[in-house]
């Protein structure tokens, strides 16, 4: 039922949750619109998730179907971890935004769509024949159809703009008419725009204008019947303080942090690639801190630069998308046979090759944990949510300046782009782990472990009585000189993978999220499903069913009391976003006979797609 | 900490077994670079050897200084990490002509035009020793190699010309035998701030042995080779006879000789290292037509990019006041349930 079925029968307007998608053109400003609602939204204090989804294309010609920008956000009074199966209101700017996003509507489901955008021309490109605005194909919705165009023109006409900025406030008039609908603040969003365009207050004055000009017109227009301001109740939150957070934005500030406690300078050595380059933009501009970016020439210089600066103390950092990745497969095993400390994040997208570099995907797993020559062992750890990115930073720089080892975070291009309300945590609450550098030169040896952890000695140049060399030729264990003896091969192989095989015994039992530590069936999950399979879960138990979520963040080593507890499951769901990947090493390492359900669409999975799954399987095994 | 006791060349030496083949070129450069580093003023912690793969990128093993031997072509890479984690190292490149020129001619290029404070060191010996033998992107045309039986028919690139080219701030050139002349341009590389290029003609006796013997060969090197000094006119042969002049009509260099059709040494070029037209005119030359130039082809010093990013930083701290990650956290909208 949709929202507004369902404020017409309860004959109240008290909704406890609400999607809403802004669509339009890829220069129409969606993902600002967008963003704008979302925080007025966080503001307000409900829960909230979006999902932001736009084309590759910069620019596509207006009115074509490929260049579509969409914006979902799912907000509500109840525990939100996903954007929403389907779409209660749709914001389409023109037919093209329409035509690829009304499948996605509920039947009764609220359009609200720009006439004036609905032209011959617009709609011959999106593959209308007729106007569907008027033709009556709608009918099973409910449809606001305004002349937009026309009233932001006349709108912003008092503050001088040309018609091209005129007609560029229209995302804020839609703004505003939606912030009507949910009674939302529109403060944030106007000091927002003066901040933004505080050099041309004419622009800043004409957008705060339209906001103010859409909100009236829902104050005074006549609606379609059971169209009318919405209440969504705050959802209950513990107290405290609340901001909004992409997952790149996490990421960032968890790296910041992580070489806080580390105690260590981080030198950031990245090249641009879709979704990943948001990090390089967000490290950029924290000079203060001590996080020195650095756009290298190609995926090779950066993670160069990046083994570089922890050869030479510092931690490098470096950051790509799968292809990338792949580029710097080579440097990685350096950094493992050299044993040095490196973080390097995978923002994962569509593949292969360049593939969908707009949506997402968790089909790099297999690369992360295996792709590399040689007998490369190393740290792979997810991140969940756009949050969870935050922790999962600290713990990668703790694991690679605990062990010197690189260390491969994976997210996501849905959990970078996607924001979500973030208790913000206090940062003093975090214990520190700070680095010690060898500087005594009694007995000194480049290969010298720590016998607990097997980590490598690290003495930074600069420090006296401590040259040595370091490289990728095989070295003695002893001495650390160059040995192609084949027993110290053995051994040196060996101790390699014993100390990322040990660090399973650092890292936090696997914990189960909902549901039980045994039973019928549990669906485990890894990155950016977390909210989908949540959902799914919370409402199998609701219904009664023996099922649980198991939410893996060490995927390499995996924590070490997994196998015993998937063990007590009759039955494995793995729900991935590839052909299945984390299937077939939990089969491999565990012998247990897990099922998948895979969905390489680029499109996150849907709450229902995996219920049908949870239900399905227990059918099947009864 | 300076040590109070002047090091010597025996200080620099490791314990390692130097593996190059009996005759190898590398063994002089090794020699002249272990005898230079006492001098630089540079406590020996603070110098940083760093290569990529092939015969010359071995070298950091054998300098007991802080060295890193990395992977094929990458070196120019990971000694900007080492520069830009710490500006105070004296980091050092060592590479060849397949490793610096082939498959890491991107990164080279880059090092140089960024201008990367690093001393450069590209051992040319015109093949791939290490592979054994095949031809590189420096080999003559008609190099007859494993990969190339019936000799090479690609056309080979000119270092100092590509340097030029990249942007680079300084591009010397010397050869492996002649110390004095390869230490003088080693510590003109080194005081020079921003990315320093030396080119050094390497001899490969087992692969491409004797290739640069024209310029070597005493008998002959004075027709051959032209030592340029900056501010000195360019005059090489016996008893300096020969000099380089500028043909202005087609803008060109020509060998003339003192005395014949009227030229005096006034008619000869001055060299001038910031001249970058005539850099690039000098890389160019060769044998049999002229004489193959040596020395500080190209220098024109300009900021550092290390030393500009931390110039940016400190500015960036200027203004934005002191680091703090909770108000990090707490920037942009918050608000309190
Ligand atoms: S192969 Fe040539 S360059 Fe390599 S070590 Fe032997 S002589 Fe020197």
């Amino acid at each position: 039922m949709s929202a507004v079925e369902q404020v017409q029968e309860q004959g109240s307007n008290i909704l406890t949750d609400v999607v809403v998608r802004f669509a339009g053109d890829s220069g129409d400003g969606m993902q600002l619109t967008g963003n704008n609602f979302t925080e007025a939204t966080a503001i307000y204090g409900n829960d909230l998730a979006t999902f932001p989804d736009f084309p590759a294309e910069i620019r596509a010609p207006a009115g074509a179907t490929f260049g579509v920008s969409a914006f979902q956000i799912y907000f509500g009074s109840e525990d939100v971890t996903t954007a929403g199966d389907d779409v209660d209101v749709l914001v389409a700017m023109n037919p093209a935004a329409l035509i690829t996003n009304l499948k996605e509507l509920v039947p009764g489901g609220l359009i609200i769509a720009d006439a004036d955008a609905f032209t011959a021309k617009n709609l011959a490109r999106a593959g209308y024949k007729d106007n569907p605005l008027e033709d009556g194909s709608l009918d099973a919705y409910r449809l606001i159809s305004i002349d937009i165009t026309k009233r932001v023109i006349d709108t912003v006409k008092p503050h001088g703009l040309s018609h091209k900025f005129a007609v560029r406030c229209k995302n804020m008039w839609t703004l505003g008419l939606t912030m009507w609908l949910f009674d939302r603040s529109r403060d944030a969003a106007i000091d927002g725009l003066r901040t933004k365009f505080a050099k041309a207050p004419d622009i800043a004055e004409a957008n705060v204008a339209a906001i103010n000009a859409g909100h009236a017109y829902g104050e005074t227009a006549e609606l379609p019947t059971g169209v009318e301001v919405y209440k969504v109740p705050r959802a209950s939150v513990e107290p405290g303080l609340y901001r909004n957070t992409t997952g790149t934005e996490a990421l960032a500030y968890g790296i910041i942090a992580g070489g806080q406690l580390a105690e260590l300078p981080i030198v950031f050595a990245s090249y641009p690639i879709t979704p990943a380059s948001g990090l390089l933009h967000s490290l950029s501009s924290q000079k203060q801190f001590e996080v020195m970016t650095f756009q290298a020439e190609d995926e090779i210089a950066a993670v160069c630069a990046a083994i570089g600066a922890s050869f030479a103390g510092s931690l490098g950092v470096t950051s790509s998308s799968g292809p990338g990745i792949s580029l710097k497969a080579e440097a990685i095993s350096l950094a493992c046979a050299t044993e040095l400390p490196l973080l390097i994040v995978n923002t994962q997208r569509g593949g292969p090759s360049t593939g969908l570099p707009t949506k997402t995907e968790q089909s790099d797993l297999n690369q992360s944990i295996f792709g590399r020559h040689g007998d490369t062992a190393l740290p792979v750890i997810s991140a969940s949510t756009s949050v969870d990115c935050f922790d999962v930073a600290i713990e990668a720089v703790r694991i690679a300046t605990k062990y010197r080892t690189p260390v491969i975070l994976l997210s996501d291009g849905y959990m970078a782009n996607a924001s979500e309300p973030w208790h913000v945590p206090d940062f003093n609450s975090y214990e520190p782990f700070p680095v010690t550098f060898e500087t005594n030169p009694e007995g000194f040896s480049p290969a010298k472990r720590d016998p607990e952890t097997l980590a490598r000695v690290w003495a930074k140049p600069g420090t006296p009585g401590m040259e040595h060399r370091i490289g990728g030729i095989e070295k003695d264990y002893v001495s650390g000189d160059i040995s192609y003896d084949s027993d110290n091969h053995q051994k040196m192989t060996d101790i390699r993978k014993a100390k990322i095989d040990g660090i399973a015994n650092d890292i936090p039992d696997q914990e189960v999220v909902l549901g039980n530590t045994k039973g019928k069936l549990a669906v485990v999950g890894w990155g950016s499903t977390f909210g989908a399979i949540h959902q799914a879960v919370k409402r199998g138990l609701a219904e009664g069913l023996d099922v649980a979520h198991i939410h893996i963040r060490h995927m390499w080593p995996m924590p070490s009391n997994l196998e015993a507890l998937l063990s007590g499951y009759e039955n494995v769901l793995i729900p991935e976003m590839n052909t299945g990947q984390l299937i077939k090493i939990i089969r491999a390492e565990f012998l247990i006979d897990a099922k998948g359900l895979n969905k390489i669409s680029g499109q996150p999975f849907k709450i229902r797609e995996i219920e049908s799954a949870i239900k399905e399987q227990l059918e099947s095994s009864k | 900490m300076n040590a109070p006791i002047k090091l010597t060349a025996k200080d620099y030496a490791t314990d390692q077994e130097v593996r190059w083949c009996p005759g190898c070129g590398d063994y002089a450069i090794l020699k002249a670079i272990q005898k230079l580093m006492p001098e630089l003023d540079v406590p020996k912690e603070n110098s940083v050897f760093v290569s990529g793969i092939g015969c010359s990128s071995r070298f950091p093993y054998y300098m007991n200084t802080f060295g890193f031997h990395t992977i094929h072509g990458r070196a120019p890479s990971v000694a900007t990490g080492v520069k830009l984690a710490n500006p105070e190292l004296d980091v050092w490149v060592v590479t060849g002509d397949g490793d610096g020129l082939s498959i890491g001619g991107n990164h080279m290029m880059h090092a140089l035009r960024r201008n990367v404070d690093l001393n450069i060191l590209l051992f040319n010996n015109e093949i791939y020793g290490l592979t054994k033998g095949q031809y590189s992107p420096t080999s003559q045309v008609g190099t007859k190699s494993p990969s190339t039986p019936d000799g090479s028919v690609d056309l080979p690139l000119t270092p100092c010309t590509f340097a030029i080219g990249a942007g680079a701030r300084f591009v010397a050139r010397s050869i492996d035998t002649e110390m004095k002349h390869l230490t003088s341009q080693l510590t003109k590389a080194h005081a020079h701030k921003g990315a320093s290029f030396v080119e050094i003609l390497q001899n490969c006796p087992v692969y491409n042995d004797g290739i640069f013997d024209h310029v070597k060969d005493k008998k002959t090197s004075a027709d051959t080779r032209l030592v340029l000094e900056n501010g000195k006119p360019m005059l090489f042969g016996t008893d300096n006879s020969k000099g380089l002049r500028l043909n202005t009509a087609n803008l060109t260099l020509e060998v003339v000789t003192l005395g014949e059709e009227g030229v005096t040494e006034s008619d000869i070029m001055v060299h001038d290292e910031t001249n970058k037209v005539l850099a690039q005119m000098l890389s160019e030359l060769k044998s049999p037509d002229y004489p193959l130039p040596v020395g500080v082809i190209y220098q024109a010093p300009a900021p550092a990019y290390v030393t500009d990013v931390y110039n940016q930083r400190i500015k960036v701290r200027e203004a934005k006041g002191a680091a703090d990650v909770n108000a990090l956290l707490q920037s942009g909208h918050t608000w309190t349930v």
